[in-house]
Order: C-alpha cells, then sequence, then structure tokens
C-alpha cells in the first residue's frame, strides 16, 4: 500500500516541473507581450527572417493549476 | 466626390498627385518609401494593410547628435566590439504591416541582424553591426521609411527597466497551490473517513495525515509569499489608523491558517485549506485583472517628454558640435533650428524668431522677436534656424521651474479612499462585533463550541466577494473605456470620475480643434483675376498660415507665377504679367501700422491698394455646444485659457449662459484656480491638452488630456480621450457613475452570502466542505455579475 506514497511525490513532482517551467516562462519575459506574436505568426513563412519565440504552453498563468491537474488525473 | 488617396499613407492626395508605378502618392516622401520596398522585395507591405504608411518627414541633420558617443551609450541597452542592441519607441507603430516591415528591416540593410517588434508598447528592439553602420543610419533609415523614432531627454537613460512581474509569481503560486489542496481534500469532502469505529474507508484512514500535512506544505508558501501584500497592506493601514479592506482580510486568512493547522496537528479535523488557498487565489486574481495598463500612453509625462537630448553648440572657433541638454552652460552660444523646441532661456543672438510658446502659455499666437531679446525654454523655432546665447542652464530654466510644483510629487492615491476601503472599515467592526457575541453567547450555552465559532465567523466573513467586486467592474470598464478611445491611468481614476461635479476646460486645442481652418474675409471683394492670382502666389508658399489659406479658397486654374518672392516674417508677393499682389502682416502689406489684433489675420493688396484681410478663427470641435450643455445640468463648468480674449464674443454663443470665461491665465494660476475650487470642497475635472494645462491637470481632481493623436504626445494626467470622442464626454461620466453603482449592487451580494455564511457559524456547524463551497461560489457569482453588468454599460457607450 505504501505504493501511494510513491505515486503522490512523483505525481507532485511532475506538477512541479510543469509550475518551474510556468515561473521560467514568465521571467524570460514570454508573457509581457501576447500581442505581437499572434500577428507574427501570420505572416508569410519566407519573409519572417527574426527569430520567434512561440509560446508551446497555453497563453494564460491561470492556467498553470489545471495543467498539474490534468498530469494527477492521468 | 472623387478623392484620391495616396497608395502609401491613404492620405487624399488633393492637387499635387505623383504617379509612379501605376500608383498615386500624395508626396515624394511617400513616393520614396515605395521605392524603397519594392525594391527590396517587401512590397507585401501594402498587402497586409492597405495604407498603412506615413509620410516621412524631413530629416536635413536633426540627428547629428547620434554620432556623439557619449549620447549614443545612453541610448543603448548593449554594446560589444561589433553589435549594439537598441529599444526604439515608434508612434508611428499601428497595424500587422509595421511589425512586418519593422521586423524585416535586415531586407533594407544588411548589418541590421534582427529586429523585434513589441506591439503593445509601440516599441522595436533592434540589434545591428555597427562596422559600417551605426545608431545614427539606423535612426535615419528609420525616418525615411516613415517610421521615426521619438527620442527625447526621457530616454536619457536607457537602462532596461526591471518589470514588476511578482504579481504573476503570486498568481501562479497561488494558482499551483489551490489545484492540488482541492484534490487532496477529496476524501475530506465525501466524508469518506469519519472514522474507523464506523467503518471508514481504510486505506483513506491510513493516509489522513499525510493528505492533511500535504495540504498544510502546499499552503505555507500561499500565505507566507503570495498572501503577503494583503498582511503588509493592513498593518500599514492600521498604522497610519485607518481600516482599510485588507485588515478583514488579513484577519480572515490569519484565523484560516491558525485555525487549520491547530486542527490537523491535533488531529480535530481537515483544516480549511482549500477554502484559505482558494481565497488568496481569487484575491490575486482581481489584483492581476485590474492591473490593465495602457503601456504605449504615458501618463507620467514631465518636460523630459519634449526636451530634445542633444542641442548644437556654436563655440567661438565656430565649429559646430553636438552636445547634450544637461552640458548646456550659462554663456553658450546654441543652435535652433526649425521647428525645433529651446531646452534653455537664453538671448536671441542671430536669426529671425517667430516662437510658438503655446505649449507653455496657452497663447496660441506665435511671437515674434528681435535680436537682443529674452527666449524662454519650452518654445519652438517656427521660422528657419536661430542663434541663442544661454542665459540659464537647464535645471533653471523657467519651464523647469513649473515642474518643481510639489502638486507633480505626491501621489493623490493617499488622500483618496476608496469605496472598497470605506466599506472595509464598517465591515471590519460588524464582524468582529458578530464574532465576539456569538462567542460570548456559546461561552454560556457550550463553552467547548465558543472558540470553534469565534473562528468560524471570522473565516466565513473574511470579505473576499467584497475585495473582488471593485477591481473587476473598474478593471473591466477600464477596458471598455480603452476600446472607445478614452485610456484612463487606473481604476482608481473611474471612482474619480464618479464624484466630479464641476469641470473646468482649457480652450485651445481642448475645445477647439489644434487647425485654424476658418477663416472670414473682411474687406472689398477680389476681382476674378486677382483670386486666381492670390490662389497661385499662396500655392508656393509653405507657412502654415498659406496652407490652410489655400485649402480655404475656390479651386483656381494653375498658372506660373512671374515672379514671387517670400519675405520671412512679414509676407509673401506674388507678380503676373503687371499684376502684384501681397499676403501677409498688415504693416507688410500697407506701410502702416494698426492696431493689434486680438485674432490672426493675413491681409492683402492688390497693386498697392489695400484690398481686405482674412481673419482666422479657432475652430470648435464637433459638440462642443452640446457637451456643455449637457454637463452643465450635472455640474458647474467654466474655461480657462491661456489665449487672449478674442474669441470671448463666439465663445459667449456656444456656451450655456453663465459659464464663467477667464483669459490670459498663466500655468500656475490654472493650478491655483482649481486648488480654490478644491479648497470650497468641489471635485473637479480638468480638461486640458498642452504642457501649460499640465499644473491644472495634476492638481484636478481628475486630470483629462484631449489629444487628436494619442501616440504623439500628453502631459501628465489621469486619463487620454481621443479628439473625436469629446462630445462622449458625458457619457463616460454617466458610465463611471454607473460603474460606482455596479459596484454598489456587487456589495449588496456579497453580503447575502456573507449572511448565509454567518448563519452556519454563528449556529456552530460550519463544515470545511460548507466554507469550500460558499466562497469560491460567491467569488465566482460577483466576478459574473460585475461583467456583465458593466457589458451591458459598455454597450450603450458609443
Amino acid at each position: 500500500m505504501n505504493v501511494i506514497y510513491l505515486l503522490l511525490t512523483l505525481s507532485i513532482v511532475v506538477a512541479l516541473v510543469f509550475f518551474v517551467a510556468f515561473i521560467l516562462s514568465v521571467r524570460n519575459g514570454q508573457y509581457d507581450d501576447s500581442y505581437t506574436p499572434s500577428v507574427r505568426m501570420l505572416f508569410e513563412d519566407e519573409l519572417v527572417g527574426a527569430e520567434v519565440s512561440v509560446d508551446k504552453k497555453k497563453n494564460s498563468p491561470l492556467n498553470s493549476g489545471e495543467v498539474e491537474e490534468k498530469e494527477k488525473l492521468s | 466626390m472623387d478623392r484620391l488617396s495616396c497608395y502609401h499613407c491613404g492620405d487624399d492626395c488633393g492637387k499635387n498627385t505623383i504617379a509612379f508605378d501605376e500608383k498615386k502618392f500624395c508626396c515624394n516622401g511617400c513616393k520614396t518609401v515605395y521605392e524603397i520596398f519594392s525594391s527590396n522585395n517587401l512590397s507585401y507591405y501594402y498587402d497586409l494593410q492597405a495604407a498603412a504608411g506615413a509620410s516621412p518627414r524631413e530629416v536635413y541633420n536633426k540627428y547629428d547628435f547620434l554620432e556623439n558617443n557619449a549620447i549614443v551609450e545612453k541610448l543603448i541597452e548593449f554594446d560589444d566590439e561589433n553589435v549594439q542592441v537598441v529599444n526604439l519607441y515608434i508612434p508611428h507603430i499601428h497595424c500587422s504591416s509595421c511589425i512586418w516591415v519593422l521586423e524585416n528591416l535586415n531586407k533594407i540593410n544588411s548589418s541590421v541582424t534582427g529586429s523585434q517588434v513589441d506591439f503593445p508598447k509601440r516599441t522595436v528592439r533592434i540589434t545591428y553591426r555597427i562596422d559600417r553602420f551605426s545608431l545614427k543610419n539606423l535612426v535615419v533609415l528609420l525616418s525615411r521609411i516613415g517610421y521615426e523614432p521619438s527620442i527625447s531627454l526621457n530616454d536619457f537613460d536607457n537602462k532596461p527597466k526591471a518589470v514588476n512581474r511578482s504579481l504573476t509569481y503570486k498568481l501562479g503560486v497561488a494558482g499551483f497551490a489551490f489545484g492540488n489542496v482541492m484534490f487532496l481534500s477529496f476524501p475530506e469532502y465525501f466524508d469518506l473517513a469519519t472514522s474507523t469505529a464506523s467503518g471508514g474507508e481504510f486505506w483513506l484512514n491510513q493516509y489522513q495525515g499525510f493528505f492533511r500535512w500535504l495540504m498544510f506544505s502546499f499552503s505555507l508558501p500561499v500565505v507566507f509569499y503570495a498572501g503577503q501584500d494583503y498582511f503588509i497592506s493592513a498593518f500599514k493601514g492600521l498604522r497610519s489608523k485607518m481600516l482599510n479592506i485588507d485588515v478583514p482580510i488579513s484577519i480572515g486568512i490569519s484565523v484560516l491558517f491558525i485555525r487549520s493547522s491547530l486542527e490537523i496537528i491535533f488531529n480535530w479535523g481537515p483544516g480549511f485549506f482549500d477554502s484559505l488557498t482558494g481565497l488568496i487565489f481569487f484575491l490575486l486574481l482581481g489584483k492581476f485583472f485590474q492591473q490593465k495598463t495602457y503601456s504605449f500612453l504615458s501618463f507620467e509625462r514631465d518636460y523630459k517628454s519634449y526636451f530634445p537630448i542633444a542641442v548644437t553648440r556654436i563655440p567661438s572657433n565656430g565649429k559646430e558640435e553636438a552636445i547634450q541638454v544637461y552640458d548646456i552652460q550659462k554663456g553658450d552660444r546654441i543652435l535652433i533650428r526649425n521647428m525645433e523646441l529651446l531646452p534653455v532661456d537664453g538671448i536671441l543672438t542671430k536669426g529671425n524668431a517667430r516662437i510658438d510658446y503655446s505649449f507653455v502659455t496657452g497663447e496660441s499666437e506665435p511671437l515674434s522677436k528681435v535680436l537682443g531679446e529674452k527666449v524662454f525654454a519650452g518654445g519652438k523655432q517656427m521660422l528657419g534656424a536661430i542663434e541663442i546665447e544661454v542665459v540659464k542652464s537647464v535645471s533653471q530654466s523657467y519651464l523647469t521651474q513649473l515642474w518643481g510644483n510639489t502638486v507633480f510629487h505626491e501621489g493623490r492615491s493617499d488622500s483618496f479612499r476608496t469605496l472598497t476601503d470605506g466599506i472595509g472599515k464598517r465591515f471590519t467592526i460588524l464582524v468582529l462585533g458578530i464574532a465576539f457575541l456569538a462567542m460570548s453567547f456559546w461561552l454560556f450555552y457550550d463553552s467547548a463550541k465558543a472558540l470553534n465559532v469565534f473562528t468560524a465567523v471570522l473565516i466565513i466573513a473574511c470579505p473576499c466577494a467584497i475585495a473582488l467586486a471593485s477591481p473587476f467592474t473598474m478593471g473591466n470598464m477600464l477596458r471598455i473605456f480603452g476600446k472607445k478611445k478614452c485610456y484612463l491611468k487606473n481604476a482608481e481614476a473611474i471612482e474619480r470620475l464618479a464624484l466630479v461635479d464641476t469641470a473646468v476646460f482649457d480652450k485651445t486645442g481642448t475645445i477647439t480643434t489644434t487647425k485654424r481652418n476658418v477663416a472670414i474675409y473682411e474687406g472689398m471683394q477680389l476681382t476674378q483675376s486677382e483670386e486666381s492670382l492670390l490662389k497661385n502666389t499662396l500655392r508656393a508658399s509653405n507657412h502654415p498660415l498659406s496652407r490652410s489659406l489655400y485649402d480655404m479658397l475656390a479651386e483656381q486654374n494653375i498658372v506660373t507665377l512671374d515672379d514671387y518672392g517670400e519675405y520671412l516674417g512679414k509676407g509673401i508677393e506674388g507678380v503676373i504679367s503687371d499684376d502684384r499682389i501681397k499676403i501677409g502682416s498688415s504693416d507688410f502689406v500697407r506701410d502702416a501700422e494698426v492696431l493689434p489684433e486680438e485674432n490672426t489675420a493675413v491681409h492683402i493688396s492688390a497693386n498697392n491698394s489695400y484690398k481686405g484681410r482674412f481673419v482666422f478663427h479657432n475652430e470648435y470641435r464637433e459638440g462642443v455646444s452640446e457637451v456643455f450643455r449637457t454637463l452643465s445640468e450635472k455640474m458647474q463648468l467654466a474655461i480657462l485659457s491661456g489665449d487672449n480674449e478674442g474669441e470671448k464674443e463666439r465663445l459667449k454663443k456656444i456656451l450655456p449662459k453663465l459659464t464663467p470665461l477667464y483669459f490670459n491665465q498663466k500655468p500656475t494660476e490654472k493650478l491655483e484656480f482649481i486648488k480654490s475650487l478644491q479648497d470650497e470642497g468641489k471635485k473637479v475635472l480638468m480638461v486640458g491638452d498642452g504642457l501649460n494645462d499640465s499644473g491644472a491637470l495634476a492638481q484636478a481632481d481628475v486630470g483629462i488630456a484631449i489629444s487628436e493623436n494619442i501616440n504623439v504626445f500628453s502631459p501628465a494626467c489621469d486619463g487620454i480621450l481621443d479628439a473625436s470622442k469629446f462630445r462622449q464626454l458625458d457619457s463616460y461620466i454617466t458610465a463611471s457613475k454607473k460603474a460606482i453603482k455596479i459596484v454598489k449592487w456587487s456589495f449588496a451580494l456579497s453580503l447575502l452570502y456573507n449572511i448565509i455564511g454567518l448563519y452556519f457559524a454563528v449556529t456552530g456547524q460550519l463544515l470545511p466542505v460548507i466554507a469550500a463551497i460558499l466562497m469560491p461560489l460567491s467569488s465566482i457569482s460577483i466576478v459574473a455579475f460585475t461583467t456583465l453588468a458593466t457589458n451591458m454599460v459598455g454597450r450603450k457607450l458609443e
């Protein structure tokens, strides 16, 4: 039965990984400008020379909680 | 109406269309930009958004100061041996075409290695190699394609500002913990682990402690990190003997945390960790929502945003050099080019000065100065280049003195008690009263329950929903206002706006348009040939008055003049065959001095006989009288103008009877006027447009700046209103009053929840599960209610 300790620990570790990823992405300024990337992605590809940072995560800090919950459910 | 609009900028081409590449352009500048774009494969610019460009302005040697390394160093963010990074503010950024072309600068010049636009802030960060390129080249390149960056004294120390993201982190921490704690409390909710005796779930009984301690550890960072602002604010409030809303919130949080911890330590129950983390999460959400700012607008401008960063100094050996404004010494001779701002007070030593002080005094007429006369900082030279000898350094000049007024240095928020804080005081006293009453009752009745009831009351009455009502209402209202082109600095500005009972307006540029395009002709009728000559002579001139007069007159055939002369500061002269026309100031047109006029006028003589004059009037904005009529029913009005009394009679016709009019007001007098009104206990709204109103705008309870181009500039204020929306001013005030009503309704709604919760608490049957349902339910329903209600109000706004 002690496997529950292991499972809970694992799920919390996974959740923490997501949490740290969120903090880092905020710190790197990913949420500073939420408008320009949405326009930038519509440009023709061969013309975009600048390196574009695309948010891989959902676009709102409020979703971080959801992500971990899903982790735990699975 | 066959209107040709320019392919590049969309302006009306008028008479002098330039056809190129089967497209029409309004000026050479636009055509040049088009050529640059099309020769560099950038014509996709025009596919993204039609006519998105701006006509480039002439840039002679305006940016020579960027050759001075000391100045460049102040502007750039990063510098190593061959690469520099600079972050430039470009007001013209307004659509996807702008983003696209600025991010593809490297196609125009390969020295640019990367550029990234931040649209909300209207900035672009550009990385470039400096082996064959420099900041000056870059700025000139940008100006040539119509994206002139704005570089002012404000950018002098362009250190990347540390962004404060702590609220986002706190929200992350609280949300993270809230989600996890909710999960961990599930077994408790379903009461699966009542007791081993009644044969509860064995498995959960085994691990109950583990679950609870996990919840406890999740709540630690939430209380001590995410919630710390509430404790700090409550402490500050108490120290200044104020019971703000954060006091009951802090009490609630502490009681929740202490009681929950005790419960799990002594194994009395599961504690309220889910409510605790949820509460802080929702509170922070409200704060986050309220944080909406219009970062591309600056509400905190002082004279630095208007001043150039460098001037041209003329040393005795005659070699011009660019120096930083701060390095100007008394006795220096400096060069002021056409349309440049005087950064310091000085004495005119060379050239024709015609200086527009409207920025500083509100006087709309440029003043002519002769050699040896004093000129003051903040004036704008309108006519060719001049040289002045400096008599005072920047920090001692007249304009800078104005900013020394204390009104610019004290935040107003300390004196203003928000609606929420107002209710916070009564609320705290009430809740504590109920808690003590309930406790004393239970002490007699069943002393074991007394402490339990006391804490339960404090927990359930924690004014989470009350604290949310205002941020969500105001935050949403701020967004709605912003969509309607009325940009307010913060949520508090809406509350203040709802309370105003007096409105004071500046005249020039506020209730009048900045373009002077109404002229009335007084004098003898002109013959057909004279009219044609007049129009054709005006065509040749670039003076703003000639341009606006030219646009007003009827179309004439274009004829080439035989002779044309322009006399700086006096007027122009045109000759066709043997007809001669003189257009200009009265002493130029007829050789006699006339009485000074109150309004701008252009005089005309044909063949040396005086014909008449065009008198220019300021045109009033659309709907001015309507705005004044509706406002006068609700509040007192007044007009404060830095201008002379020339318009007095016309104003009287437009405005409601008995509106007080004050003319020739200096900036400090305006400020004092507002102050005296406030001393009478009035809540004053000041509507202005220029630097000359800035003191009054800062002093007033609400200062709103009217701006015809919100990206250009506006003085420090609480809100910026797009000039096209001037006639809706009244509806914004009404909407803000409604917003206050919505907040009050939300208070009532959240009190209802509190009463339900209190019933459970006082009777001693508050279970964690009830708290866990009531708390989010009340918060979410308040958020839903305020959002719906504000959207309803917003729909009524035009």
